[in-house]
């Protein structure tokens, strides 16, 4: 599988779009929805939030299992993908388009995250 | 992963691999859990085929002129009642009537006076419990008890389209092959125990083979079925389609904890068969216990909203702790989360009022239905 290179990536398997205007999109990687399995449930943080970067603050839910949501930067939510609460398969099917989750006026970014390369070679190991 | 170092391969691993299946340890054997997508794979079994590898399943063979008395004695059912080409589903219980594991035991052979042989068919993590409890329990009779793990491999083809897609391979009698009931046969050339027995609700068939026959069996029942929908199928599938039926699974639903009484399948538990058997004696306390307070009792939950309850979970009402979770999932036939969990009898009405579970904290709202929340039209 490919990863977008115009994306930044968390080691938590969150996609990170570059800023427009102070705000990037975050999404979970192609590989995790991968490990996940069918996502049918998606809890995400509603618009407003405050998030801080490597905490939690959401749940995906798949057939077998449920998983913690982080945010890969803190900032304030500024939307959220109402299509994919709708519609969790999306996650699945196009997540790194259609399946994105949610976004974010960034206010820090921690320095470790990763560029595509360094993700694909992360998430293979 | 797995913590006891290397795990088992099926005769089918290679293949899997190549079909880009996504591996899973299952009871220290390296299974597949899905190929695609679970969700369109339980939608196959439930509306086209579905073929699946259950080579991890343990099968153990007892035979001798006393193989019927020694299982009589060793497991709660009535085995010496079952007829040759029959399969019945049984259980193992500990003396204390705690269940060692659910089987389904097949009378082989095809005509009464045949030597006796059976096939003891135990759950893949239970297996090695299951062999040494009736290799233990064998003292004294006339009756071998034979490790055959490894002398099969194990296909299953389930869903509305297995019948025609096996019909094609096979001269066997599979019209007068009823639901419980195996028969040797040839498959695509290859020699089979043909058993009508499956795991998940719907028609379909399970092919006891040698393994060296499992790659050749699998590709000639893919080609017979591309035409009609048939998909391979993993493990989480197999446990969805499982819980729609209303189907037990140890571990989950059984436990050494539980006695069948406690389960709610007591029927399995045949006090009227002649002789002694491991547990008698605390079944029948178990069974009166049942009657004058009765247990827990296992419902099925169907959720309003879309958040998953799983094992474990507990069941509220009224703020008060009533049961617990054995099993759930997102159902991919209701379109909603469903679960299996013991409730306090007060509770277990279908239809009770204010029923919840608790999902992480919240309290979210369930609906109590009576098992199984699916049921194949015939």
């Amino acid at each position: 599988m490919s990863n977008p290179t115009a994306l930044r990536y968390s080691k938590e398997h969150e996609w990170l779009s570059a800023a427009e205007d102070g705000v990037s999109t975050v999404g979970i990687t192609e590989h995790a929805a991968n490990a996940l399995g069918d996502v049918v449930f998606v809890q995400l943080p509603e618009v407003g939030d405050s998030v801080s970067a490597g905490e939690t603050c959401g749940e995906l839910e798949s057939t077998k299992s449920v998983s913690d949501l982080y945010s890969p930067v803190s900032g304030e939510i500024t939307e959220v993908n109402e299509d994919v609460v709708n519609d969790p398969s999306l996650v699945n099917s196009a997540p790194f388009e259609g399946g994105w989750l949610f976004k974010v006026r960034v206010s820090e970014e921690p320095g470790d995250l990763l560029s595509a390369d360094e993700y694909t070679a992360f998430s293979a190991g | 992963m797995s913590s006891t170092g290397e795990l088992r391969h099926t005769a089918l691993d290679a293949l899997h691999r190549s079909l880009g299946a996504t591996m899973t340890d299952f009871a220290g054997w390296d299974m597949p859990l899905r190929y695609g997508s679970e969700r369109d794979e339980h939608i196959a079994v439930r509306t086209k085929a579905g073929l699946f590898d259950l080579s991890h399943m343990g099968e153990i063979t007892v035979t001798g002129p006393q193989a019927a008395a020694l299982l009589d004695f060793a497991l709660v059912g009535n085995i010496g009642g079952v007829k040759p080409g029959r399969a019945r589903y049984t259980m193992i219980c500990r003396a204390d009537g705690g269940i060692l594991d659910d089987l389904i035991v097949y009378r082989l052979g095809e005509t009464e006076a045949a030597a006796s042989e059976y096939m003891v068919v135990a759950n893949a993590s239970n297996a090695q419990v299951v062999l040494d409890a009736l290799t233990e329990r064998a003292a004294g009779f006339d009756a071998e008890v034979r490790d055959d793990r490894d002398a099969y491999a194990l296909l299953a083809v389930q869903g509305p389209q297995s019948p025609g897609i096996l019909k094609s391979l096979t001269d066997a009698d599979l019209d007068g092959l009823k639901y419980y009931a195996g028969l040797p046969g040839t498959v695509a050339g290859v020699p089979a125990l043909i058993a009508r027995t499956g795991y998940t609700g719907e028609d379909g068939f399970e092919l006891f083979v040698k393994p060296e026959h499992a790659v050749e069996l699998w590709q000639a029942l893919t080609k017979a079925g591309e035409g009609v929908g048939l998909v391979p199928c993993g493990l989480s599938c197999r446990d969805t389609l499982r819980l729609e039926a209303g189907m037990p699974l140890y571990g989950h639903e059984l436990s050494t904890s539980l006695t069948p009484f406690d389960a709610g399948l007591g029927r399995v538990v045949k006090f009227e068969k002649e002789g002694d058997f491991v547990g008698r004696e605390a079944l029948r306390e178990a069974a009166a216990r049942a009657e004058q307070q009765p247990p827990r009792v296992l419902v099925g939950l169907v959720a309003e909203g879309r958040r998953v309850p799983r094992a474990g979970y507990a069941v509220v009402a009224g703020g008060e702790v009533i049961g617990e979770v054995t099993s759930g999932a997102p159902s991919p036939t209701l379109g909603k989360p469903i679960a299996m969990a013991y409730v306090d009898p007060a509770h277990a009405a279908p239809g009770t009022s204010g029923v919840g579970v608790d999902i992480r904290g919240s309290h979210e709202p369930y609906e109590v239905v009576a098992l199984p929340f699916y049921k194949r039209q015939k």
